[in-house]
């Protein structure tokens, strides 16, 4: 009988721990793993074609920067990931990153929504996840 | 003339909205011109401040703005300077034409002209990057008014209004980003009859001097990245219905509130259009037969 409760315990907190009972609505929305890897591999583009973003990204590792940003939206998103990155703050403490810069590059990310067709609604409750991230990522206030 | 005049200042602020700027706010937070030069919807005033420019940027902007009700035309003109997203100085020039009242009144083709100066200051607050928040962006600001009423300043004395006037504001703008939401609420103190344009205050029939208090809310649903509609609404002080009662006009002189229902579109960073149908209440119901001042108000805006 122990040994039942133990297990049920067990259990229940596997379960109440576990991201399937996050909401992952926008996950879906954004069109899972597939649809947010094409998402950033044309955000990557826009980043390095867009004047105001190209000088910093032209150095970037495009390979490894994708893949964090695919587990970073997911994750945030509610989807079944786990971003392994370095942390807001600490990733962006070395530029001078203004919040003219923080918008431009919401700029193209919208863009890059609006290519791959992303609705206007989906893309602002993405947009509403990120959008603190400018306490850490903005370093010059 | 004044049709003429309009499509010339209008074309005039296009050409100069094709010029290019590279500052850093995202399309439409800064709001648009309002009516009285600051920054927010068209009718009242939002803690957005005006221009592209972002914490470390200066920008401007020049609006022009015409609204046509049933018996009125205004046309209004100015500018905006916002400082690093901080501070927000506008200056703009109102032009009623006064139509039947004017006529009516002996004075046929009354133009009232007034000036309005303005200063605003963000306090707190991110209305839009705060999207995990509710705490709002907080703003407050004055506004001077100067009104030059021409023929009509004799009656204007008589029903004791004054011909300059401050204005004090606070106001909370928060943009509900995940749906898409903008709300912001003013609350300002005002003397102003008709916005300044019937002066300020009146004494005939009781003193009606006092700031009153008058909230004021906009509300926007964001439909593209570049397109919101809204609606807005602003109470107005009725201090000249006693005054116009005292003068034997009964309910001639009452004021009512306004309300508007708009459409803004930002073509490009540099340009914004607005267009609303107005609901200006009554305005000098005694000379218009108490037709509600309801109608047009198109308003483009440049920005630097």
């Amino acid at each position: 009988m122990k040994k039942l409760v133990a297990i049920a315990a067990l259990s229940l907190s596997t379960v109440l721990a576990s991201p399937a009972w996050a909401d992952d609505a926008l996950y879906q929305a954004l069109g899972q793993k597939p649809g947010l890897t094409a998402l950033m591999d044309d955000f990557m583009l826009r980043l390095l074609a867009d004047p105001r973003m190209q000088p910093f990204f032209k150095d970037t590792n495009q390979v490894n920067f994708k893949a964090q940003l695919v587990d970073q939206v997911c994750q945030v998103a509610g989807g079944p990931c786990t971003y392994k990155g370095a942390d807001m703050k600490s990733a962006h403490s070395s530029m001078d990153i203004t919040k003219t810069h923080f918008n431009a590059l919401v700029e193209v990310l919208q863009q890059s929504m609006d290519a791959r067709n992303i609705a206007f609604g989906t893309q602002n409750k993405l947009l509403s996840k990120l959008a603190p991230m400018h306490r850490d990522v903005i370093t010059v206030k | 003339m004044a049709l003429k005049n309009s499509l010339l200042a209008l074309a005039a602020l296009l050409a100069l909205g094709s010029a290019q700027a590279d500052t850093g706010k995202l399309l439409l937070t800064g709001g648009v011109s309002s009516v009285d030069g600051a920054a927010g919807g068209g009718l009242t005033p939002w803690a957005t401040i005006g221009s592209n420019a972002s914490e470390t940027e200066i920008g401007a902007t020049a609006h022009f703005t015409r609204v046509v009700t049933t018996d009125y035309g205004l046309s209004t003109y100015g500018a905006a300077v916002g400082v690093y997203d901080r501070l927000e100085l506008s200056a703009s020039h109102q032009d009623f034409a006064t139509g039947i009242t004017g006529t009516l009144l002996g004075l046929p083709g009354l133009h009232l002209k007034q000036t309005i100066v303005g200063a605003k200051v963000k306090l707190a607050g991110d209305a839009v990057l705060d999207s995990d928040s509710l705490v709002p962006q907080i703003a407050m600001g004055v506004q001077v008014k100067n009104v030059n009423a021409a023929g009509l300043e004799p009656t204007l004395a008589t029903l004791g209004a004054k011909t300059s006037g401050l204005d004090v504001y606070v106001n909370a703008t928060k943009l509900f980003l995940a749906q898409g939401i903008l709300v912001n609420a003013t609350l300002r103190a005002t003397k102003a009859n008709q916005n300044g344009l019937l002066g300020f205050g009146a004494t005939l029939g009781g003193a009606h001097n006092s700031y009153r208090l008058q909230p004021e809310v906009s509300v926007a649903f964001l439909l593209r990245n570049n397109l919101a509609v809204g609606v807005e609404y602003r109470k107005m002080p009725n201090n000249l219905e006693a005054a116009g009662k005292a003068a034997n006009l009964g309910d001639g002189l009452r004021a009512q509130d306004w309300k508007d229902i708009f459409v803004a579109w930002a073509p490009s960073k540099n340009l914004s259009l607005t267009l609303a149908y107005v609901d200006l209440g009554t305005i000098v119901p005694a000379t218009t037969n108490k037709r509600r001042q309801t109608g047009t108000y198109l308003s483009a805006q440049v920005a630097f």
